[in-house]
């Protein structure tokens, strides 16, 4: 059932994903991925009519925490791994699409 | 030609728990930036999301309120995102399994109707982080934000003017702030707008077109709301009426943002391409099921909606619809004014007392009505006594303003500080007489009934008040002085 992918949807994916892909690296990735999908074809060849469609790989539902205020980190702390910052803040290459969640 | 806007709104509450969804960080506004922060909302490797059980029942709570149908399973997903304010690299979210879905809302429109308009969904989110970069050559990362619980509301496009959309966004803020789930606090960010707008178009010659569908980005004021529709009914017509291939089937959707400083709206990006947000199941978060006893249990947090207690003091108070929009504004002082009607007091004089006085003193002091330290029964019985007629209008503000202070019924207040009116007709009627006899050619400019008739009348009234030391019943002592220069 599966189409064959093509490279120009791999590359699609990696520009999604904000890969950089080499050309050879489009090469190898077109054939991985393709293998991948094949086993989905090997799945689809299963009879899940009557099989419930699965959330979570886990039997387990409702795990809250209360709204409860813990310790946070200190400012240094927080920004102890950032690889640049500008005094309180991360810093990095200037956003011009600023577009929110 | 006929146009029609066709608006529906995306918004964003940000719900008022303490601590993050995900996370016990504090959820604060002031603090210094990257302050609240911790491995899970900075999405260090490793980390496990748990979630808030009050953020879930908040968006529930709200859910109901909007006459949502309640999904007894739901699940969060994750949605691709590539901006540093979320460095998971995905926002987890509700995909196909939202908290909540098909509700409606009434708003109240400006002829005095009421509009009803269809919830697609509400889900429950969480929020990125801000970026800052004005005036500088990099972009600075405050996180705290970043993992605050939001709650998305998704209306159909039922809205057919810029006024309705900003109608439906404040009187969602009410409702927020009645059921208490967030403070919807517009200069905190609390409430922010995206706008779909296009236009329905019917030319001379019956052909139908669709301009194409825009959204507008993260607006947050109501005023920016209704500009940006306006801006772009217009926008959308002019650029129809210059091309007639400005539809929806040849230019497709597209993302615009709004610039408050030169009014308009800015072209940001087709959205197809921003439209692949690769969703998919949140390995780490298991699923809700919402059971009845839970489900009830978190019914009985809700409140009457502040539209329908509206138009209750409107129909069984018989306020105007006025005061009944400003009593109703907030719940407090919705709550505080239904509380001293229902024990004992007029309900037009309690609103007076309310509106006149009481607002404006919890202002002053920035308070709720409730926090004066009146109780809502000294308010039922001064609004009865200015309803007896036993004190004026203008001694029951000086009463209450007493009462912040004195914990005396407002009778005993007004006692203390002579603000009885005299309403005793017997004792009034001889004052009157007194004051006619003291002053007979007054009292015949009011007879003859010429121009200084009306003078006249107010400077003898002004003496039987003078006489009473302001405290004569006005009305009663107005009226037998007329009774008496009749004839």
């Amino acid at each position: 059932m599966s189409e064959k992918l093509t490279e120009d949807q791999i590359r699609h994916v990696a520009k999604l994903a904000r890969l950089n892909c080499t050309d050879q690296e489009i090469a190898t990735f077109t054939t991985q991925l393709a293998a991948i999908l094949d086993y989905f074809d090997q799945l689809r060849e299963l009879d899940t009519t009557d099989v419930e469609p699965l959330a979570h790989c886990l039997p387990i539902h409702n795990i809250f925490r209360p709204d409860q205020i813990l310790p946070s980190l200190s400012n240094e702390q927080a920004l102890a791994n950032a690889p640049r910052r500008d005094g309180e803040f991360f810093s990095v290459p200037k956003i011009l699409d600023d577009s929110n969640a | 030609m006929d146009v029609k806007l066709i608006a529906g709104l995306e918004i964003h509450v940000q719900l008022a728990t303490k601590s993050k969804l995900f996370c016990g960080c504090k959820v604060g506004f002031e603090d210094p930036p990257n302050s609240n922060v911790c491995p899970v909302c900075l999405g260090l490797p490793g980390v496990l999301p748990l979630m808030n059980k009050k953020a879930y029942e908040y968006a529930v709570r709200t859910a109901l309120a909007l006459n949502c149908q309640m999904a007894r399973f739901t699940k969060w997903d994750r949605k691709s995102y590539y901006y540093p304010d979320l460095p998971k690299n995905y926002q987890i979210s509700q995909y196909d399994l939202p908290l909540s879905h098909d509700g409606y809302m009434e708003i109240p429109l400006e002829d005095g109707t009421t509009k009803k308009v269809r919830i697609i969904r509400a889900h429950l989110e969480e929020d990125a982080g801000k970026n800052l970069h004005e005036g500088l050559d990099h972009s600075r990362i405050d996180l705290n934000r970043t993992g605050t619980p939001l709650l998305e509301i998704v209306t159909e496009p039922d809205l057919n003017s810029p006024v309705e959309c900003r109608i439906l966004a404040q009187e969602l803020q009410k409702l927020v702030q009645f059921l208490g789930v967030s403070e919807a606090n517009m200069q905190k960010g609390h409430m922010r707008f995206e706008p779909n707008i296009n236009l329905q178009i019917i030319d001379d010659d019956g052909r139908e077109y669709r301009t194409p569908i825009c959204e507008v980005k993260n607006l947050n004021s109501f005023r920016a709301l209704e500009r940006a529709v306006a801006y772009e009914e217009w926008r959308q017509l002019e650029e129809w009426k210059h091309d007639h291939d400005f539809t929806l089937e040849k230019m497709g959707k597209q993302n615009r943002g709004w610039n408050d400083a030169r009014n308009e709206t800015i072209f940001q990006r087709e959205k197809e391409e921003a439209h692949d947000y690769r969703y998919f199941p949140e390995p780490d978060l298991v699923p809700v099921e919402l059971d009845d006893d839970w489900l009830e249990k978190i019914k009985a947090a809700l409140c009457e909606l502040p539209l329908a207690m509206k138009q209750r003091f409107i129909q069984d108070y018989e306020l105007n619809d006025y005061d009944a929009g400003v009593l109703t504004a907030d719940r407090a002082t919705a709550e505080f004014f239904d509380g001293a009607v229902k024990a004992g007091g007029s309900a037009k004089r309690a609103a007076n007392l309310v509106t006149q006085f009481g607002l404006k003193t919890a202002h002053e002091r920035n308070c709720r009505v409730n926090e004066l330290g009146v109780t809502v029964e000294q308010v039922a019985q001064l609004a009865q006594l200015v309803e007896e007629g036993a004190v004026s209008s203008s001694a029951a503000i000086t009463i209450f303003e007493k009462m912040l202070t004195d914990e005396s019924d407002p009778k005993a207040i007004a006692e203390k500080h002579n603000l009885i009116q005299q309403s005793d007709a017997g004792a009034l009627e001889a004052i009157v007489d007194e004051v006619i006899a003291a002053n007979l050619q007054a009292a015949e400019e009011v007879k003859s009934g010429g121009k200084k008739a009306k003078k006249a009348r107010g400077f003898l009234m002004g003496q039987v008040m003078q006489k009473t030391k302001g405290q004569a019943n006005p009305k009663i002592a107005g009226e037998l002085l007329d009774g008496k220069l009749k004839e």
